[in-house]
């Protein structure tokens, strides 16, 4: 089954060199080791929210605002899918990342979401929607 | 019929968690095992009618199991109506006869359900509500009456676990060695917590909160009997058979808490007494000692003294030095100190506990009040103690010990002025 690992941190502007180094490290232990199991399904860092644009439909029209989902105080800086068999396995995989989640002294946190793993319809077994459209 | 009734409400109490935990094991979910044993128990109480079955627990199996079969064919009829293809794909693990073996349950059955039941992915409401209804085989409205919430509320709280166990796939094992120390603390935190929901809110159905503590120590001792090596699991068996061998005396007729020093000591439970010390002894042989089993040993030396000036004061205050140190929290440093004022002298002892006090953590804490109010009566301080109790009443909720404080109360206002 496969996971996703949210990473929520603290945005910092300018860090610290040293920690840097740490976060990288934890970072590339994880790939490398995931990698070679064979269970790495993805991984990214994201740029920082002031990059985020948001999509909304208000009144039936699109709207775009500014900045991201919600304001918080943490705020998702990367995430990791990886292939586990259980929630042990994908929960032991967060607790190696969350060392990659300090930022400005403080530590951030993983959240582990099951993908919800959906199979398209075959076309034949059911009309298209979107056909009628 | 009311015969039958009871015969099989009988076996579902005791047997219910081992069928249960087997039937998960070969279908995969809460769900489907709860259902196929229900209609087996339904099954039961018509067929049993004619006669007990040799082993019911095996005949419940059995018939559940069946059932499952009977769910998965059914399934899979539907699944075919359905849509051909989207079967197909499915190339169903789970609609393929899972119920090959034929042996009824793995004694690994309880304790892989025990440690799902506590996986700390699941809030503790989730894990004490799951662990009492699969494995102690109470109905929902028996659980919610025990912990005063609504049945809805409940039944949510049972829905929302079993499905997150579902769902993000929270496995059905006993976790790895590497593991096991945290996992296993949570299975132990979640037993003790039943227990003292059922030993010291004495609030509500007296015979539910009975039962609570009967189904923590039925679940140590299926616990201890799995995983004998564990000390603490010992530990915990020993200090919930010790504290539960006094349920007659701490309460009186009158629904008074009677403290330690004035029960009768004649009501505690002797077969219980002996089999907690017995624990405690076991455990504590194998060198690894732990929070459980120091508060058990504690607990055995009240068991075993004849009255409150017998008592081994100074192997008690010593124990909780050690659990003091282990878990250096502010409630083990009261217990710890009103031992000194028993064992040494009340002065010591109030000494230690207006040390504690002056650091504000237990301010707020009523046996904090309790304790300190109590050593000032003994030493005489009548004013001292009457502000003591005043403020350990104000943070006092349940009736039974409010109604307690306040006799205190009254016998110090009857004390001829000094």
């Amino acid at each position: 089954m496969r996971y996703m690992m949210l990473i929520y941190t603290k945005e910092t502007e300018g860090a610290n060199p040293d920690e840097m180094k740490a976060v990288s490290a934890a970072h590339w232990a994880v790939m490398d080791e995931t990698t070679r199991q064979g269970i790495l399904c993805g991984a990214d860092p994201l740029e920082p929210t002031r990059t985020a644009t948001t999509v909304r439909i208000q009144d039936g029209r699109v709207a775009v605002t500014d900045g991201p989902f919600a304001e918080t105080k943490e705020q998702l800086a990367g995430y990791y899918i990886l292939e586990c068999k259980d929630l042990d396995e994908a929960l032991e995989w967060a607790a190696r990342i969350v060392p990659g989640t300090a930022c400005g002294g403080a530590q951030g946190c993983v959240e582990v979401r099951p993908i919800h793993e959906i199979r398209k319809p075959a076309p034949e077994a059911k009309p298209s929607e979107f056909a009628k459209a | 019929m009311d015969e039958l009734r009871n015969t099989v409400d009988a076996v579902f109490r005791r047997e219910s968690g081992k069928i249960i935990a087997g039937l998960i094991r070969v279908s995969g979910s809460f769900d489907l095992a709860e259902e196929a044993m229900q209609d087996a128990f339904a099954i039961a109480l018509v067929s049993w009618a004619n006669g007990l079955p040799d082993n019911p627990a095996a005949w419940i199996t059995a018939v559940a199991r069946r059932k499952l079969i009977d769910y998965a064919r059914r399934e899979r009829t539907r699944l075919d109506k359905q849509d051909q293809l989207l079967y197909e794909t499915e190339t169903s693990t789970s609609a393929e006869d899972p119920i090959g073996d034929a042996d009824m349950s793995f004694p690994d059955d309880r304790l892989r359900l025990i440690f799902t039941c506590c996986h700390p992915a699941l809030n503790r409401e989730a894990q004490i509500a799951l662990t009492l209804r699969t494995l102690g085989g109470l109905t929902t409205p028996e659980i919610a009456r025990a912990f005063l919430v609504p049945e809805p509320t409940l039944a949510q709280r049972l829905v929302r676990a079993k499905r997150k166990i579902q769902d993000a796939h929270i496995p059905y094992e006993v976790p790895e060695e590497r593991a096991l120390p945290e996992r296993l603390a949570s299975v132990q935190t979640v037993i003790y917590l039943i227990f003292n929901e059922g030993y010291t809110a004495t609030a509500g159905d007296t015979l539910i909160r009975r039962e609570l503590c009967a189904e923590a120590i039925r679940l140590a001792r299926t616990l201890s009997e799995l995983m004998p090596n564990q000390p603490e699991n010992l530990g915990l068996l020993a200090l919930m058979l010790l504290h539960d061998s006094r349920r007659d005396a701490r309460v009186n007729a009158a629904g008074e808490l009677v403290p330690l020093e004035e029960q009768d000591r004649s009501t505690w439970h002797r077969e219980q007494i002996e089999e907690g010390v017995r624990l405690v002894e076991r455990a504590l042989r194998m060198r690894r000692p732990g929070p459980y089993q120091l508060q058990a040993a504690i607990s055995a030396i009240h068991a075993e003294a004849e009255s409150t000036e017998q008592t081994d004061w100074e192997q008690i205050t010593a124990l909780y030095r050690e659990l003091l140190r282990m878990n250096p929290s502010p409630v083990v440093a009261l217990n710890h100190a009103v031992a000194v004022a028993m064992g040494d002298g009340i002065e010591n002892g109030l000494a230690l506990v207006d040390r504690l006090g002056a650091s504000g953590e237990l301010n707020s804490y009523h046996l904090y009040h309790a304790a300190r109010a109590d050593l000032l009566r003994r030493i005489g301080s009548r004013e001292s103690a009457l502000e003591a109790y005043d403020r350990a009443l104000a943070l006092t909720t349940n009736a039974v010990e409010r109604r307690y404080l306040r006799r205190r109360v009254a016998e110090l206002h009857n004390w001829p002025a000094s």
